[in-house]
Parts: C-alpha cells; structure tokens; sequence
C-alpha cells in the first residue's frame, strides 16, 4: 500500500505544478504520473528521456559523464584522455569509486586525470598535434597501458578537430587499440546517449579484435556487463556466480581490462546488471555472436535468489544445483540480517530518485526489510526502464521522470518519507530539511550493495542513518530565521 | 529510413530501434514465410514501419533497414 491514495497523489502532482507558467506545467505534467500496476506500457502515462525544461533544477549529467565516468572511466588498465578544457575531467576523476586491484599509475589507471587541458590557441588552431603529442607523452610515462581512449569534451565537437585521424595513427604506431570516442557534452539530453556512445564505440573498437583467435572455453562462461563495481559491487556479486559454478570471463567494466572486454564474444551468456547503459551492447552480441543476455538484480535476498535461479535455468542441472547451494549456504545469514534490522526499519518509507537502474532495483533490497518504496524516479531512463518499474513499485505510489529540485522539495514535504536515496546534488538540501539520507549513486562511501555480502551491509547503513538522532537535531537554516524574527519582533 | 533489430521473444517477435531506444512488440508482419519476409509490420504501440520483403534472416535478432509509414514516438 502507498503513503497516499491514487486521488491523494494525483492531487498532489496537481499542487506542486501549479506554480509552473503554464507551457512549462503542460510540459512537466507528462513527466509525473501515480503507479498503476495493471498497466503493460508506460508508453501512455509518462514521457521520459526529453531535453529538461530551461529555468528547472535538473540533475542530469551530460554525455561525456555517461561515457567516460560511466563505461570507459572504470576499465582499468586503458588511459581515458578527456580531451578538451581541464575541468571536465578534473571533476569527474574518480567519483564514482569503482574499486579495481592494480598499481595506479603503473599498470592501472582508472584514479588519474589525463587530459589535453585546452586553452584558447587550441581552440582557434585546432587540438589534433596536442593529442597526437599527448598520446605519445602517455605511451613514454605509462608503457603499460593496454590502451587509449579519447574521450571528447564539447569543444571538440564544436571546431570539428579530426580525433579519428589521430587515433587511427597513433593506433598503427603504438599497435595499441586508440578508441576516438564523440562523447562531446552537448550530445543528446542526459549521460544516458554517453553510454550509448560508448557502448558502440566499444562495438567498433574493441569488441571483434580477437574473433577467430583461439580460446580456451567452458560451458559455463559467462560476463557480468554493466557493474561498475562501485565500492567492491562487483566483486560480491562476482563470487557468488563463481560459487555456483560459473566462470567470470569479463567484468564490464568495474575492475575490468581491455583483455576481458576482448574475450566477451566466446562467453556463453551475458549477464547484464545495470541495462540501462550496457544493454545496447549486449544487443549487438546477441545478434552478432548469438549470445543471449539476462538482466538479472543482485539487492536483496529476494531478488538474489530469484536472479541465481533465472541465471541457472540456462545452464545444466549441475549449474542449478549450484544455485540452490549457494542460497541455501547464506540464507541462514541473511535472515540473521533481518531479524536484526527489520525491526528497526519496519514500515519506514523510502522516497528515491537516483540514475537509470537503481530506482527500481533497491526495491527489492526495501521489502526485504520492511520497508516501503513511496516514491521513485529516474534522472535519465527510457520508456523501457519505466514498463520495468510499475511492475516492481507499489498501487498508486509516485514516479516522477527527471525531477526538478522544486519538485523533489515538494514531494518530500508532502511525503514525509524516513528516508530518502538520491544524489550527491539533492543531499544537502534533504540534509537541511532535517530527512534522513543516502546517497545512492555511490552509497555514500559506503559499499558493496550487491550480493549476499553487500545486502549486510547495506542493511546497517540504512539503520545508521535512519535512525541517527541526529536528525531531529537539525532545522532548516532559513526555518531557524523566521522563528527568530517572531521572537524580535 | 532507420536501422531497427528484430528478435524472437516467447510472445513473438518484438521490434528495437537503437536510435530512438523504442522497444514493442510486433502485432503482425505482413509477410513472415522463408522466402517472402517483412512488408509492412505493426506494433503494439500503434506504430506501423515497413521492411523490403526479402528472405526471411537465418538467425535472429536481425538488424534491417525499415522505413516509417506511421509511428508512434
């Protein structure tokens, strides 16, 4: 059961836009709409992935976040250059913490900013001679790179420098792979096209580089694509399937190397975490190379188990045995979770708003311990990602499509939820308020969330900070100005 | 004219266009024989698209050109 009933919530949306001029209301109306779980398609009940309205908050990202922080940021043992002014990639340099085992600056890359730091004469005379002189200056510096990528800053794409000539180039030279990637910002609505980008330039690049090469198979590889491994995710979802009897070929691309994305093609199935941003990818290798691909959710001992089983079922009976083991071997722990936090957390409401994957999957991971999903939403998910969510939500509960901050403020306030998951961007502002909250994104510096492992402690962060007495401690600071005022006056 | 990717699901074939990320099923196709495969296809959206008949693909998912009668964004 949601907070509110289907009139009260319809309501609600109808209050928050009222304070929008009226083609903007038109607009933002489209995007907020009550849960009914009857529906098959969100096609008619809510728009998604259109340009954000000017003059709102929004917290989307651009293209180069969703392919350099986002797909190509984390494979560790190739250089991502950001190619434009400096700044960019100054601030998105390590994030996201997706963990990865190696020496930085040796044999691994992923925490160091290369950038071809432009400045005005470069963009008048154009940027290939820096870049082609940067790759060098790279390849001398770092010789154990396994390769480059050149990840464009909008700059690039406005004075139409030729990225691919250098690449190609420098890719003869140096007999490394050099991936030119046209992930300028200004490109589509939201990071969402930067992995779409990203996923076709690793399908141009890297993908077919050792087809027909020799392999060493077994019938049960597969490739977890689409886990960044942010805070160790990957690695606690990794040995479950390792557990079971699977064999981890590839880790795209949390902790990931160009040798295991090269590997991909000969796996026997794919299992795809976050679908938003790899699921173009594994399109293209189903068709290419008839691999067939799974979207499976590893938050929460439900939809764990749930997850084992499915992936089992395209293997043999030795596999499904070993899906059961594994279940079996951490029920006891799980349960021993949540009978120590479930009673702490019961009935609590979560509101979230996070990025194109987590809004629905963590609600599992909720239920698990009692608590209740009343709100949700996506910074930059398709109409796809939404016929996927009213499954999973509750009747009647909100879903709102790139909110703006008013939106969330009012929500919120309306809502009253116990806690609230959302970004780094929303964070100050709830904290302010006096609402409990996580950010989600990267789990506040806390992790792994996923598998067994990750459900523990995952548990105890969100008994942390729910119940903080801090909490009641705080008042907004702009509240704390008008009951002063009342008592001067 | 656009690339889509035609697959097989359980439910029968379902239509992908990566540019737009519209992902339906198809309702009918006009032809869906070995030799004679595509014409016109309709969606579970609305949308109608239409593929040069052509010998039905050995192997799906398949990616096709298709042209736009009457879609549905």
């Amino acid at each position: 059961m949601s907070a509110l009933t289907r009139e009260a919530t319809e309501t609600l949306i109808q209050e928050v836009l009222e304070i929008y001029p009226e083609k903007a209301r038109k607009d933002r109306a489209k995007h907020l709409m009550v849960n009914d779980t009857e529906l098959e398609s969100s096609k008619k009940c809510i728009t998604s992935n259109r340009k954000s309205l000017p003059g709102v908050m929004t917290m989307r990202g651009c293209a180069y976040a969703g392919s350099k922080g986002v797909v190509w940021g984390p494979i560790k043992d190739m250089i991502s250059i950001s190619h434009g002014p400096i700044g960019c990639g100054q601030y998105a340099r390590g994030g996201r913490r997706n963990y990865y085992v190696g020496t930085t600056g040796v044999d691994t890359f992923c925490e160091m900013n290369f950038t071809s730091d432009f400045q005005e004469k470069d963009i008048v005379f154009g940027g290939d001679k820096k870049l082609a002189k940067l790759i060098d200056e790279i390849e001398m510096l770092f010789p154990l790179n396994k390769g480059i990528s050149v990840q464009s800053e909008c700059p690039v794409g406005l004075i139409g420098d030729d990225i691919e000539a250098v690449s190609k180039k420098a890719a003869a030279q140096l007999n490394k792979p050099v991936v030119p990637v046209r992930c300028e910002g200004f490109r589509g609505v939201s990071q969402s096209l930067g992995h779409h980008i990203a996923n076709d330039s690793v399908r141009d690049w890297i993908l077919s580089n050792r087809d027909g090469q020799p392999f060493e198979k077994t019938p049960y590889d597969v490739a977890i694509l689409g886990d960044y491994n942010i805070g160790g995710d990957a690695w606690a979802s990794r040995i479950l399937l390792e557990e079971m009897g699977l064999r981890v070929v590839a880790q795209w691309s949390g902790d990931g190397t160009l040798a295991e994305m090269e590997n991909t093609p000969f796996v026997k199935l794919n299992l795809l975490h976050c679908y938003r941003s790899m699921n173009y990818i594994s399109r293209h290798m189903e068709e290419k190379y008839g691999i067939p691909w799974l979207e499976y959710n590893f938050f929460g001992p439900t939809k764990i188990a749930e997850s084992l089983r499915k992936i089992a079922s395209f293997f043999d009976d030795h596999i499904k045995e070993g899906a059961e083991r594994v279940i079996e071997k951490y029920t006891p722990a799980m349960n021993e979770v949540i009978a120590k936090y479930k009673p702490r957390l019961q009935g609590k409401k979560v509101m979230l708003y996070v990025g194109g994957l987590r809004p629905r999957h963590v609600v599992g991971a909720y239920e698990d311990l009692g608590m209740e999903v009343v709100g949700t939403g996506y910074e930059f998910a398709h109409n796809d990602d939404y016929d996927r969510t009213i499954k999973d939500m509750g009747d009647a509960t909100l879903i709102y499509d790139d909110a703006t901050g008013h939106e969330l403020d009012e929500f919120v306030k309306a809502l009253k939820p116990d806690l609230i998951g959302s970004g780094i961007k929303e964070k100050y502002v709830f904290h302010k308020m006096g609402f409990p909250f996580r950010q989600m994104h990267s789990w506040d510096y806390s992790g792994p969330y996923h598998g067994y492992d990750g459900f523990a402690v995952f548990a105890k962060d969100m008994d942390l900070t729910l119940n903080n007495p801090c909490w009641k401690m705080l008042k907004a600071p702009w509240l704390k100005e008008e009951a002063a005022e009342l008592k001067a006056a | 004219m656009a690339n889509i990717m035609i697959r097989r699901s359980d439910k029968g074939y379902v239509f992908y266009m990566p540019k737009r990320d519209i992902e339906d099923s198809i309702t009918s196709m006009e032809f869906d024989t070995p030799e004679k495969w595509g014409g016109e296809i309709k969606l579970g959206n609305g949308g109608c698209y239409y593929i040069e008949p052509q010998a039905a693909p050995e192997r799906l998912p398949y990616s096709v050109r298709a042209r736009r009668i009457d879609g549905v964004e």
